[in-house]
């Protein structure tokens, strides 16, 4: 029920010494201020991060190969060795937890010269010889056109997927590509689709300029016979893709000739594992944020019940006043523990408030400016987390009331009747 | 109404324990107008505080309408001090943000009477008491007896038993002084106990008993004769508080107002 007499007491208390009022609210602003700007700097970080592993499939790893280091069944050490197809069908059959297999080819022969050609224009691309399935563990985003298909590698097409800067840079700005043709390497190809990153900063740009074709096609024009690069491969949901992992390098060890204790000739890299490191120091980032943030907040909410001392001792005779007309301790203790409460609540939602506002703020001018950091993307905080944080503070304003409010109560009321400032 | 039996305080203050109550006894009527008086530190206050709740004491017996008042917690104190009891202070006491209305209805808040009702309520008090023009002023927009009638009537608001007033006129002229204690004889004639602790001998007289406390004990009990409800009356009337008051010292007494008539005597 709405108690005027409980307000009009309230609002006297803080208003007759509006500096100190200021001063104490100022506290828990900072405080509550302070956190929302640490929690949504940390998203920032956070969001960027985990923009940079974009769709990506977090249960998947990377498999290729790497020079021996051990000599075995007759090999020396220091041997290169390729995968070839029959190790995808071979890795299929012997490991069930397979979700997505794709093995993927780069064709790497042709850095560094301008490898591509269409009319008077010419770059230097990297091309990738790519199965549709790979399009599942690492998204592809088409803006136009289509993605590989698996009749472009049956039929072994002569198509490729080009990125967005390589398409500025081989084709006039209103120019259509879809359709047009571009020399790979003495070979003509029909672009069938145009496609845009959506990492951030330059591994975006890296990704922008990629020209994906067929992994078949790829293998048999430029004679690669059934070499494989290497493979992507997910683990099936609820599996863990290091499970996949473990398997799949001893099979491919066993096929190639690989000593089982040499670690070195097989490269692979574990995304799942790159992932929980990540969100291990973002949860730790978390934890930091939270306590300093929450340190910050009890330095304000000292700060109230500092005041809140002062302002009990100030109103000792007027408490005993309402306790000889037959105030109840209950009814004292309430009044003074609202009245922290609305001082942290009020203080404390206008630092929420300012605090949310200037993320947006920061926000939007990223956005509107263009600004693309990799460091630095969508700061803010989310709805629970500010709810949270308001719980906090009007826990946390019961808890600064709560002392002096025990003080006013312990005072006989005579003593307090009798008290002279 | 109220009965103490042997009752016993003593304040403790560092190394030095003060006795300032050494067994008093006393019984005062229901109805009954008296008037407790004594020189400072005599226990007259505290004595008071005893009867108000508003302080607890060592030893003894103290029953408030039959009821026996000892060791009780605050709360229950502070509901007994609500329904039983009202106050009227020396410096008025006046809560300083809240009118003239709100103030007399402030014991009826804590008995959770609707605002609207308890507002209502008030301000029929403040009309018995002349006030009802002042309703919404703040107490420091009051004279010294505005506040004090206001005082009164937030005592009277909750129709209390007994009303305990500390010095009520300590902090006024001596006009309005007596103009407060024809307030408090009539209030007297609704049949509410009225106990008043003063220096004043001309207050003192206007009550039905005097009680003079020395040194923490009660030196003696004085009928006064003749009830006067009008100023104007007071010079003729007789008193037989007399003899000990010459005991008194001079400062204790505000002699200020005091007729000649009394001098004499004194």
């Amino acid at each position: 029920m709405f108690d005027l007499d409980r307000w009009q007491e309230i609002y006297h208390v803080l208003k007759s010494n509006k500096l100190r009022t200021f001063l104490t609210a100022f506290g828990v602003f900072w405080g509550i201020f302070m956190l929302i700007i640490m929690l949504g700097s940390g998203n920032g970080l956070e969001n960027s991060v985990s923009r940079n592993f974009a769709d990506m499939a977090t249960n998947s790893v990377f498999i290729w190969t790497q020079q021996t280091t051990v000599p075995y069944k007759g090999f020396p050490r220091g041997r290169r060795f390729n995968y070839d197809n029959d190790d995808a069908t071979a890795l299929r059959n012997a490991i069930p937890e397979i979700k997505y297999l794709a093995p993927r080819i780069r064709g790497g022969d042709f850095f560094s010269t301008n490898n591509v050609i269409r009319g008077l224009k010419s770059g230097s691309f990297s091309i990738m010889g790519e199965y549709p399935e790979f399009f599942l563990i690492d998204p592809l985003y088409i803006d136009e056109g289509r993605l590989i298909n698996d009749i472009d590698i049956k039929e072994k097409r002569k198509v490729v997927v080009i990125g967005k800067r390589v398409k500025e840079l081989l084709f006039e700005k209103d120019e259509e590509a879809l359709g047009e043709y571009i020399q790979i390497q003495g070979v003509y190809f029909k672009v069938v689709g145009i496609c845009n990153s959506k990492r951030n900063g330059e591994q975006a740009e890296r990704e922008n300029q990629n020209i994906y074709m067929p992994f078949t096609t790829l293998q048999k024009t430029y004679n690669y016979g059934n070499i494989v690069g290497f493979f992507g491969i997910t683990s099936k949901d609820g599996i863990s893709v290091s499970v996949v992992e473990e398997k799949a390098i001893e099979i491919l060890k066993q096929r190639h000739g690989v000593a089982p204790s040499d670690d070195r000739a097989i490269g692979h890299f574990n995304l799942e594992q790159e992932f929980r490191k990540f969100q291990g120091l973002f949860t730790g980032i978390r934890v930091l944020v939270w306590i300093v943030g929450i340190g910050t907040l009890i330095a304000g909410i000292i700060g109230v019940s500092n005041i809140m001392l002062v302002v009990v001792k100030e109103r000792t005779k007027e408490i005993g006043i309402q306790r000889a007309l037959g105030a109840t301790p209950v009814k004292i203790i309430s009044q003074i523990i609202m009245e922290a409460i609305v001082l942290t609540t009020f203080a404390g939602y206008f630092g929420l408030v300012i605090g949310v506002g200037l993320l947006e703020l920061v926000n939007y001018a990223m956005e509107s400016s263009g600004a693309d950091s990799d460091m630095f993307y969508q700061p803010g905080v989310d709805f629970r987390v500010a709810m949270i944080a308001l719980t906090i503070l009007v826990c946390s304003g019961a808890l600064a009331g709560f002392i002096p409010a025990r003080r006013a109560v312990a005072v006989k009321p005579i003593d307090a009747l009798r008290y002279e400032q | 109404m109220i009965k103490i039996r042997n009752i016993h305080k003593s304040y403790t203050n560092g190394q030095m324990n003060l006795h300032v109550l050494k067994g008093i006894n006393l019984d005062i009527e229901a109805g009954e107008m008296i008037s407790i008086m004594g020189p400072s530190g005599s226990g007259k206050s505290t004595l008071l505080n005893i009867f108000g709740i508003l302080d607890n004491y060592d030893n003894g017996e103290y029953y408030l309408d039959g009821k026996k008042i000892q060791n009780l917690n605050e709360r229950k104190a502070a509901l007994l001090r609500n329904r039983m009891l009202g106050f009227v202070f020396q410096a008025f006491n006046l809560v300083s943000f809240k009118n003239a209305m709100e103030n007399v209805a402030l014991p009826l808040y804590y008995q959770k009477v609707p605002r609207r009702k308890r507002n209502k309520i008030a301000l029929e008090y403040l009309d018995k008491l002349g006030l009802k023009d002042w309703a919404h002023h703040l107490p420091n927009e009051l004279s010294g007896g505005q506040k004090q009638r206001v005082a009164i009537a937030r005592a009277l608001i909750t129709q209390p038993k007994v009303i305990l007033a500390d010095e009520p006129t300590g902090a006024l002229d001596s006009v309005t002084s007596q103009e407060m204690m024809n307030l408090l004889t009539e209030i007297n004639q609704t049949g509410i106990t009225m106990i008043i602790v003063t220096h004043e001998l001309d207050i003192a007289r206007r009550t039905q008993k005097t009680i003079r406390i020395i040194d923490g004990t009660i030196q003696e009990i004085v009928e006064n004769e003749v009830q006067s409800t009008k100023y104007e009356d007071r010079t003729q009337v007789r008193s037989n508080v007399i003899a000990s008051e010459a005991k008194q010292p001079k400062n204790e007494v505000t002699s200020v107002s005091r007729p000649k008539q009394y001098e004499k005597v004194a």
